[in-house]
């Protein structure tokens, strides 16, 4: 099925965009046709996310044309895209936490009974219309913020499809799902295509790219570097073409030599923000040396192992060790202290303080001891010169070790909280979705950066709902189902089937 | 419509024992007004006469708060507003009111106190979302410009061409203890209560509402779908300014009718707690405002009746509660998520 016959709903010809220091878009062309996929790639930084933005109002060119179903367009602001059929679902969601799933959809364009009453009725009416026609299962009365992320994606879709948006703009939808979630979000938009609706989609996983998209694009350091078909491309080729070398996409490791444990786990409780158990008696061990994988289908209580483990929230009951020093409860700052590293699940929210230089973000742990700090005071240059030296090592794109770490793009932020955390001693690694929202090439730095820990002798904990990262990295895996540990398997044991059955909670065909 | 229905912020469980309790409430101070009433009517009948008089300006520096801080612009300068718009209420009715009509005169004086109070709610908004000052700075310069101006300007001996005069709704007013109470009040007395109901349905019914929620909760989401931040800002933080000119009108011409220095008395201050108190909704800050009052009627009571209690006591019950809620409570409500902070588009 070739769909390059069908007609051209959009083209960007010649964009350029430019920020303070960065040539985020560099003479950008780019060509959606009707009812088609196209796929977006490029390194974190490429400038993927800028480009869009663009075609959605929210920023301008300094260079090119936008042209939309054969018109030349002048997209001042987010209203002009939204008046020309353009939607857009954010990389972060643009939802109202505290409102409801029909007041949120119809924001900005809303139903009225006349005089500027709100007819919540029947925007409620409408909502379900479009979940029904589309197959996007939500409840319009419920309040967004407890709804799961794949449901407030559906969400950010209904609410495109109800400004009647025909070219659909999708900044890395995946990278917040479970596999099932993704799935779903497949199938959602082939069911659009199918109705005439041309979808622009963002990713990394390229697995992905091969499987939805009817064309792809590769953006690099702001060019495009080239369009493939997925007939014609594989992983390795999209990999090269986007990072302009040749990448490893399996994680090269040799044997590991635990020794001793260094974080022991015993009967662990943890509860919930919604005061119900969501770890519910966990036992485990790292030893110094290994690294052991959590692999599960999110939400069954790593986000609270975790929280646990770091001091962020309280333990219910049951111990933690570190060494031979029991850390339960301890406050972040001890525990960290005492030689763990973290890498949150939340970069955002737990990892950078965004309105902070990124040199200021790489020492926030320990900016308060020596060489950073005598006596109370700060010392610039030592901070400034260890973040530019980072800057460099970890190849965080950016144009200096002072720019607020708010301007990066999503994966470069990854870098700098993986720079900070790596670049002081450690006995205890605990790495949350390390990866999630990370470009090919950096995932491969990354998952080297964490076996050489392990190399070094540091005990690794990582707990990713990746599965392909999970059975890469792991020296043993451990599957979390609803609070408990189901399992834990060496790595030449852990199958992807076996995993699989073990995270959907059916213990016994596992091990039978 | 009950407040607890639109705090939409809280979890269901909360939301039911939420409602167990404001019913609670309402029927025991129901008993306790019947039991006082037939105890001493007179007393009774005047400390919540006084309750509904003490609450009014408190209301409406609330519904002032409330309305910017629902947009994200946080207002303590709603103290400075009401003083400047008491003292500009004033001069205007003394100015005109020996040239006409004392009605006309006194009608004028408080529309000019609005005015000055949407102006000074449009010199907050230039301040927090044009210059992106710290809004807590911001409403500084408000509260010491206001106090300097009138203080500067103010002349000793001057008193207003008449107040605004309470008037009976008919029948309504004969109704024993409610009538008195509810139906026989003046003017902005009876505005400050419709203007509660008139709130509370726009913020959380019309389009108006929708879009000021959603810019105080969650800017970059509403600029995303085509609504500006920085006119919403604006326009409500001068809207809310038109109401804290309102009360402060209603001191001089409707309560006092004269203008002394700084007669806001922290007026303006105790409505941020009512507000707080009254979780960034109008009726609730309505049921905060009547409790303040009512700590305030009751001293003036008491003071009254002689009792031996000592007035250094009574007359610090409003600071004591606004100190009590706002340890309390504040930790606890939940206020709109972007509050304080500027919107930077790009
Ligand atoms: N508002 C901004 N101010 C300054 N620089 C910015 C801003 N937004 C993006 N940039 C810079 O522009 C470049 C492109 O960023 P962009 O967010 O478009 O990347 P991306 O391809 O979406 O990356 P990712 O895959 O990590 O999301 C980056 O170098 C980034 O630091
Ligand atoms: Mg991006």
């Amino acid at each position: 099925m070739d769909k390059t016959a069908n007609p051209i709903v959009l083209e960007a010809k010649g964009i350029t965009k430019r920020f303070p220091g960065v040539l985020a878009n560099d003479k950008v062309d780019l060509l959606l046709y009707e009812g088609e996929i196209l796929a977006l790639l490029g390194e974190n930084g490429a400038g993927k996310s800028t480009l869009m933005n663009m075609l959605y109002g929210l920023y301008h060119p300094d260079e090119g044309e936008i042209w939309i179903k054969g018109e030349r367009v002048e997209l001042k602001n987010p209203r002009d895209a939204i008046d020309r059929g353009v939607g857009m679902v954010h990389q972060h969601f643009q939802l109202v936490p505290v409102m409801s799933v029909a007041e949120n959809v119809m924001l900005g364009s809303e139903i009225t009974r006349g005089g500027g009453i709100l007819a919540l009725s029947e925007a409620e009416r409408r909502v379900r219309e479009l979940s029904e026609r589309y197959g996007l299962e939500v409840d319009p009365a419920a309040i967004v913020e407890d709804l799961p992320v794949g449901a407030q994606q559906r969400v950010e879709i209904i609410k495109a499809l109800y400004r009647n948006a025909d070219i659909l703009i999708l900044d890395e939808p995946t990278a917040v799902l479970t596999p099932q979630e993704a799935n779903e979000l497949f199938r959602i938009m082939r069911e659009l295509t199918a109705r005439g609706v041309s979808i622009i989609f963002i990713t990394h996983k390229l697995k992905e790219v091969l499987a939805v998209a009817d064309h792809i694009g590769v953006l690099r350091q702001g060019r495009l570097v080239g369009i493939a078909k997925p007939e014609t491309s594989t992983e390795a080729s999209l990999a090269e073409m986007m990072v302009g070398r040749n990448v490893i996409l399996t994680v090269e490791k040799d044997e590991a030599h635990p020794t001793e444990p260094v974080l022991r786990v015993e009967n662990l409780m943890v509860k919930d923000d919604r005061d119900h158990f969501a770890v519910k008696g966990v036992s485990m061990a790292v030893r110094a040396g290994e690294i052991v994988g959590i692999a599960g289908v999110q939400g069954n209580g790593q986000r609270e192992l975790v929280e646990a483990l770091t001091g962020l929230r309280p333990a219910d009951s049951g111990h933690v060790w570190l060494e031979n020093t029991d850390i339960t409860d301890f406050s972040p700052r001890k525990i960290t202290e005492l030689g763990v590293a973290h890498i949150p699940e939340d970069r955002e929210k737990h990892g950078l303080v965004m309105s902070y230089s990124l040199a200021d973000n790489m020492v926030l742990s320990n900016y308060y001891r020596p060489p950073f700090a005598k006596h109370y005071v700060i010392d610039r240059d030592v901070i400034n010169e260890q973040g530019e030296r980072l800057v460099k090592e970890y190849d965080v794109r950016t144009p200096s070790a002072q720019t607020p770490a708010g301007n990066l793009s999503g994966g470069n932020k990854q870098k700098v909280i993986v720079a900070r955390e790596f670049s002081r001693p450690t006995k205890l690694l605990i790495a949350a979705q390390p990866t999630r929202g990370i470009d090919v090439g950096s995932i491969e730095f990354i998952h080297n950066q964490i076996v050489a820990q392990r190399d070094r002798g540091v005990a690794v904990l990582v707990v990713s709902a990746e599965l392909d990262e999970v059975l890469g990295l792991a020296d043993r895996v451990a599957v979390m189902f609803d609070g408990h540990i189901v399992a834990t398997l060496d790595a030449a044991d852990a199958t992807r089937e076996r995993v699989g059955l073990l995270m959907a909670g059916s213990v016994e065909e596992a091990v039978g | 419509m009950t407040s607890t229905t639109v705090t939409t912020a809280e979890k269901p469980s909360s939301r039911i024992s939420g409602r167990t309790i404001l019913i609670a409430l309402l029927v025991a101070i129901g008993i306790a007004i019947v039991y006082y009433y037939i105890v001493d009517p007179t007393a009774t009948t005047s400390v919540l006469a006084g309750t509904i008089r003490q609450a009014t300006p408190l209301i409406l520096g609330a519904l002032c708060g409330l309305i910017g801080e629902r947009s994200g612009i946080i207002n303590i300068g709603i103290e400075g507003q009401m003083l400047m718009a008491a003292f500009v209420a004033f001069m205007v009715n003394v100015a005109l009111g020996p040239i006409m009509p004392l009605g006309l005169a006194l009608f004028l004086g408080v529309v000019s106190g609005i005015l000055v109070g949407a102006l000074m709610g449009g010199f907050l908004a230039w301040m927090s979302v044009t210059l992106k000052l710290d809004q807590i700075i911001g409403g500084t310069v408000i509260n010491i410009l206001a106090l300097g101006l009138t203080s500067y300007f103010y002349v000793i001996g001057l008193t207003t061409r008449g107040k605004l005069p309470t008037f009976a709704l008919g029948p309504l007013a004969d109704i024993p203890l409610i009538g008195p109470v509810l139906f026989n009040r003046s003017p902005i007395q009876y505005l400050a209560i419709i203007l509660v109901f008139v709130v509370q349905f726009a913020l959380f019914r019309t389009v108006w509402g929708l879009r000021t929620r959603s810019v105080g909760e969650h800017p970059s989401a509403a600029d995303t779908v085509g609504i500006s931040v920085k006119m919403t800002r604006y326009m409500n933080v001068i809207i809310a300014g038109c109401f804290a000119g309102l009360a402060g009108a209603y001191l001089t011409l409707e309560s006092v009718g004269t203008f002394e220095r700084g007669m806001t008395n922290g007026r303006g201050f105790i409505a941020l707690a009512v507000m707080i108190f009254g979780r960034w909704t109008p009726l609730g800050s309505w049921g905060a405002a009547l409790l303040f009052g009512f700590a305030t009627a009751l001293k003036t009571q008491l003071d009254f009746m002689g009792l031996n209690v000592p007035p250094q006591l009574t007359g610090s019950m409003p600071y004591i509660l606004t100190i009590v809620v706002l340890a309390g409570f504040a930790g606890r409500a939940r206020p709109p998520a972007a509050v304080g902070q500027p919107y930077e588009s790009e």
